[in-house]
């Protein structure tokens, strides 16, 4: 097949530079991907993870909000680069999607019968809600009920919210032209069929791709090991591991809690740089529990599943469940979770 | 009760009422003046539901009269509040409705005052809600509330509820005539923020859009997806995102023509025509399906359209994988339609999507080699050429792992797949050979030669895994003619694609051929020989008259590889030398001290074309026709001119590639014969 933007040469070869093999310019499927593809490990983790020394938010972060993320239950989903999403239309956005959730959620009556569903929508933006200068600003998505009281002022009853932002994001958003706004993480609560309503609005408008992130054993683990050896002031909670055992009918499930100083102390034997965190140290951290777990219990845990984390920095469960708990360290959680999404969409 | 079924089916409605009414009755109604008839009609109902319920039926029935003469006689606004006689009638009405329905009589007075603005909107949207025919509702009616729309006497709320009551009841209004010319009102009422939002009206547009594409030049907007999931997007244009329509606007003003939405693109020339003004679909995944569009994505330089369709299918490819989900009955025919699609897209792009090629490579270590073979095997074909060394642990390793462990049946696909792959890199770097001129080669010499490299390395893969394979299934004939089969490709490289390309087969491949027990694979053996010979022959000549387009030669190690695969079997099949002259390191020379020991006689010609196990079912049929009295079956008779009557038998036999062997590397016009060997240039 012609194609008169080859000029003249072959829709042949592809990419990568560091093989000697560069027919880059004469490619369309293939083009303008060789960045994605020198950043794929093909689903790979890294070996080393940097925890953030300036985690703590931004000057303009509105506290009030931030407390509204904070011990929640959010059901995480990882989001493709937005086409043509405009961060000044957010209003119009607005009274769409709360047209088009209306028109959902009516879907099938006919003559609908008693009044409106009375269903607002709001897209807001998050200020603050950065890891660097660069991560484009975060978006809450807020689903609400108008009052059905008679008094004027009385206040909408939020029934749904969902938040997208994107820490520390740079990578990505370095590869992707600037049609494109990349908000890769998505963190939904309430009911799934406004996720899913709201989910296929965005799809259908910025032609992106929602996906249900979950969190393998391997980056439970991770959490495991990074959460401990985080310094909390108060709230102070129990470190505890979930394992589970397949067994029929039913699975099994071991939980495992250690005391947080407990914990701590030991990561601290097991960290050698501090700030930084290697795939080695979290093995021999598991290994160490496992083992003293096993001198009691006589079970290997290494044998089982990881299902879930739980620290007095946040919790999390491998069906892509989280909960954050210290607004100290919301910006360094969320920022693993972006690259987890990434990792996914890429 | 009987009623209220009517009201739900005007079908029914209508066999009841034949049952009941003469029949010339029903011939005139449908046939005649409508609404005259149609009152006859409607009197007879009533009567025969008052007959049926004679005391209950005439009280309520008069209450509905007094109700109706009141609606009717609503000439300015009455307040609801405090009348007791307006609810009064309104209970009535409502009581009745939802009991029987309403005659189209009724429905008629109703609608003109809930539309008439004269009743609070409370009134009108409970006087709209009880609407429920009995039997049908009269056009009129509903031409006459249209009418009442246009006034604009009732507020938006009432006007959206009576276009749900319209659109709900559409089957029961008994003509359609003069409704269908209201359409124009009914367009224009979508323009309307409040009123063109109702997915009501947009479903009935999208139905007569269907039927009549020509008179809709709205676009709706497309199917809602809920789930994701293996649904294409539609192919739609996008009235939702204000940032684009605006970037559409302005277009429009410099351009001074309007967009062109693709639902409307049915032809090519239509394509062509407004190939300018095109829009794209607001979801990039819809164009799979569309091949109008993927001509136009493919003419248009914009990297977001990559971009967009590179996330998608990454995507929705890694949800929808088949072998990543524990219940994968249900699912596996659906991503085997979507793999298809996906295929038959790269097919006519002529181009592999860089999301497929990671989803494969990501993926293929994990595939059981079961779960949609040969949607997979496919695709494989279409990951881009690149260099071996990336090719080799991502897609190569997973593949011979599946093959070392599988069925033969399975091996010979793999082999086929093999080929298919290398074919293709061939077909490619072909075209991109012819394409390039010479300055531009030369300039990129090393580019060129990586991509031979690959091919040449793949090749080697292939002799590898044929080698084992051949190994482990006992040199199984059938996997043998499948190798064979590659190699017959691979041995023609240059002069059917002209491409310096030459790869022997391994050893692993061509002794067990060379020795097989079956002739057809002896005689493919021999073809592929002798097309190795016409290759090497002609990349000879070309470097010496310097006739040749590229900078490349093969190597003297490629003709002395041939040289020692050549005197093996000429060895073995016509000097019978076998175990004497091969001088492969891997060969089959054998220490004539050895062979001694093993006793048996005449060793040497234990392989000649008449000896040969495989030729030696031929040689017997033929000492059975040459000499049918002699039953010793006397080999050392084939000498001599009887040699060469053999050799034509053998030939008639339809061993061609014997005969296009022995004919181009043998010498036979002196004695002792020649082994024609080559040297390098």
């Amino acid at each position: 097949m012609d194609t008169p933007d080859s000029g003249g040469k072959t829709p042949l070869g592809r990419k990568t530079a560091e093989t000697g093999i560069n027919f880059t310019s004469s490619t369309r499927f293939s083009r303008g991907l060789t960045f994605i593809r020198t950043h794929t490990l093909f689903g790979q983790s890294p070996t080393r993870r940097i925890i953030p020394q300036t985690s703590l938010l931004q000057e303009n972060a509105d506290s009030q909000k931030i407390a509204f993320l904070l011990r929640k239950q959010w059901t995480l989903y990882s989001v493709t680069p937005m086409y043509k999403f405009s961060y000044d239309n957010l209003k119009e956005y607005s009274r769409l999607l709360s047209a088009f959730v209306a028109t959902e959620k009516q879907k099938g009556l006919a003559v609908e019968v008693g009044n409106d569903l009375g269903i607002k929508v709001t897209l807001s933006t998050f200020l603050g809600l950065k890891g660097t200068d660069q991560d484009q600003i975060a978006i809450l998505v807020q689903i609400a009920s108008r009052s059905q009281l008679p008094f004027e002022n009385a206040e909408d009853k939020v029934v749904w919210s969902g938040w997208f932002c994107c820490i520390s994001g740079d990578d990505l958003l370095e590869s992707v032209p600037e049609d494109f706004t990349c908000l890769s993480l998505f963190l939904a609560n309430g009911a799934e069929s406004y996720t899913a309503i709201v989910g296929s609005w965005f799809q259908k408008t910025f032609d992106c791709y929602f996906s249900r992130l979950t969190i393998s054993p391997l980056n439970l683990a991770w959490m495991a090991a990074m959460w401990t050896g985080c310094k909390v002031d108060s709230h102070i909670a129990a470190t505890e591991l979930v394992f589970s055992v397949p067994c029929i009918p039913q699975s099994l499930d071991i939980s495992y809690a250690i005391h947080p100083e407990d914990a701590k102390a030991l990561w601290d034997t097991v960290q050698k740089t501090p700030g930084e965190v290697t795939q080695e140290e979290v093995n021999l951290f598991m290994d160490c529990l496992y083992s003293h777990f096993h001198r009691h219990f006589k079970i290997h845990l290494s044998a089982t599943r990881l299902v879930k984390v739980s620290t007095s920095i946040a919790s999390a469960h491998c069906d892509g469940n989280i909960k954050i708990l210290h607004s100290k360290h919301l910006i360094g959680v969320l920022m693993l979770l972006t690259e987890l999404a990434i990792s996914q969409i890429q | 009760m009987q009623q209220r079924e009517n009201a739900k089916n005007p079908k029914q409605a209508l066999q009841v009422r034949q049952s009941s009414l003469s029949a010339w009755q029903i011939g005139a109604r449908t046939a005649g003046p409508k609404t005259v008839h149609l009152k006859s009609a409607q009197k007879h109902e009533k009567e025969k539901q008052q007959s049926a319920s004679e005391q209950a039926g005439s009280s309520t029935q008069n209450h509905l009269e007094q109700a109706l003469t009141y609606f009717e006689r609503v000439k300015d606004y009455i307040p609801l509040r405090k009348n007791e006689v307006l609810q009064k009638h309104l209970a009535t009405v409502e009581s009745i409705a939802l009991q029987r329905g309403l005659s189209p009589e009724g429905l008629n007075v109703l609608l003109n005052v809930a539309l008439s603005g004269h009743l609070a909107d409370t009134v009108n949207s409970r006087i709209l809600k009880c609407l429920i025919p009995a039997s049908v509702i009269a056009e009129s009616s509903v031409v006459s509330a249209v009418s009442w729309l246009c006034v604009g006497k009732c507020s938006g709320s009432t006007q959206l509820l009576f276009l749900r009551w319209l659109i709900a009841m559409f089957d029961f209004i008994d003509h359609k005539e003069k409704l269908h010319a209201l359409y124009g009102f009914f367009f224009c009422s979508l323009q309307d923020e409040k009123l063109g939002m109702q997915p009501h009206l947009q479903a009935l547009l999208s139905l007569y859009k269907l039927f009549c594409p020509e008179l809709v030049s709205i676009t709706l907007p497309a199917k809602m997806k809920v789930r994701n999931g293996l649904i294409l997007p539609a192919c739609s244009t996008d009235t939702n995102n204000p940032a684009r329509s605006k970037e559409i606007n302005h277009v429009d003003i410099l351009s001074h023509s309007e967009s062109f939405p693709v639902e409307q693109l049915h032809t090519f020339s239509q394509l062509l025509q407004n190939i300018h003004r095109l829009e794209f679909p607001s979801q990039m995944g819809s164009v799979l399906r569309n091949s109008l569009l993927l001509h136009y994505i493919n003419c248009v330089k914009d990297e977001s359209i990559y971009l967009r369709l590179y996330y998608w299918m990454g995507q929705t490819l890694q949800e929808e994988c088949t072998w990543y989900k524990l219940d994968n009955q249900q699912y596996e025919e659906e991503f085997k339609d979507f793999l298809d699609i996906v295929y038959k897209t790269e097919c006519f792009l002529q181009e592999g999507f860089s999301s497929c090629e990671e989803f494969l490579y990501k993926s293929l270590p994990l595939w059981d080699g079961f779960c949609c073979r040969s949607q997979i095997l496919r695709l494989v074909s279409w990951i881009p050429l690149s260099s071996f060394s990336e090719m080799k642990p991502h897609l190569c390793e997973p593949l011979a792992q599946l093959f070392f462990t599988s069925s033969l049946y399975f091996k010979v696909i793999q082999v086929l797949l093999s080929f298919c792959l290398t074919l293709l890199c061939i077909l490619k770097l072909m075209s991109c050979v012819n394409v390039v001129c010479f300055s531009d080669c030369c300039s990129r010499n090393t580019t060129l030669s990586g991509l031979l490299n690959s091919v040449a390395e793949l090749i080697h893969f292939v002799g590898w895994i044929s080698t084992v394979a051949l190994r482990l299934e006992n040199n199984a004939t059938f996997l043998m003619y499948f190798i064979l089969d590659f190699y017959e490709t691979v041995c023609d490289v240059y002069l059917k694609y002209n491409l310096p390309l030459l790869v022997m087969p391994p050893p692993g491949v061509f002794y067990p051929a060379l020795l097989s027990m079956d002739s057809v694979s002896l005689n493919q053996l021999c073809y592929i020989m002798y097309r190795y010979r016409t290759n090497l022959v002609a990349a000879k000549e070309n470097e010496l008259i310097k006739k040749t387009i590229l900078q490349f030669k093969f190597s003297s190690q490629t003709y002395q590889e041939y040289n020692q695969y050549i005197m093996a079997m000429v060895g073995c099949l016509w000097t019978s030398s076998a175990f004497q002259k091969d001088i492969h390191p891997q060969g089959i020379r054998l220490d004539p001290e050895v062979l001694k020991k093993t006793r048996v006689q005449e060793v040497r010609s234990s392989f000649n074309i008449v000896h040969h196990p495989a030729l030696m079912g031929y040689a017997i049929l033929f000492l059975q026709q040459a000499w049918p009295e002699d039953k010793t079956l006397n080999f050392n008779l084939i000498k001599g001119r009887r040699w060469n009557w053999y050799l034509e038998y053998l030939y008639m036999q339809g061993l061609q590639g014997l005969k296009l062997f022995i004919e181009s590397s043998i010498n036979r016009v002196s004695q002792p014969c020649y082994i024609l060997i080559l040297t390098s240039p």
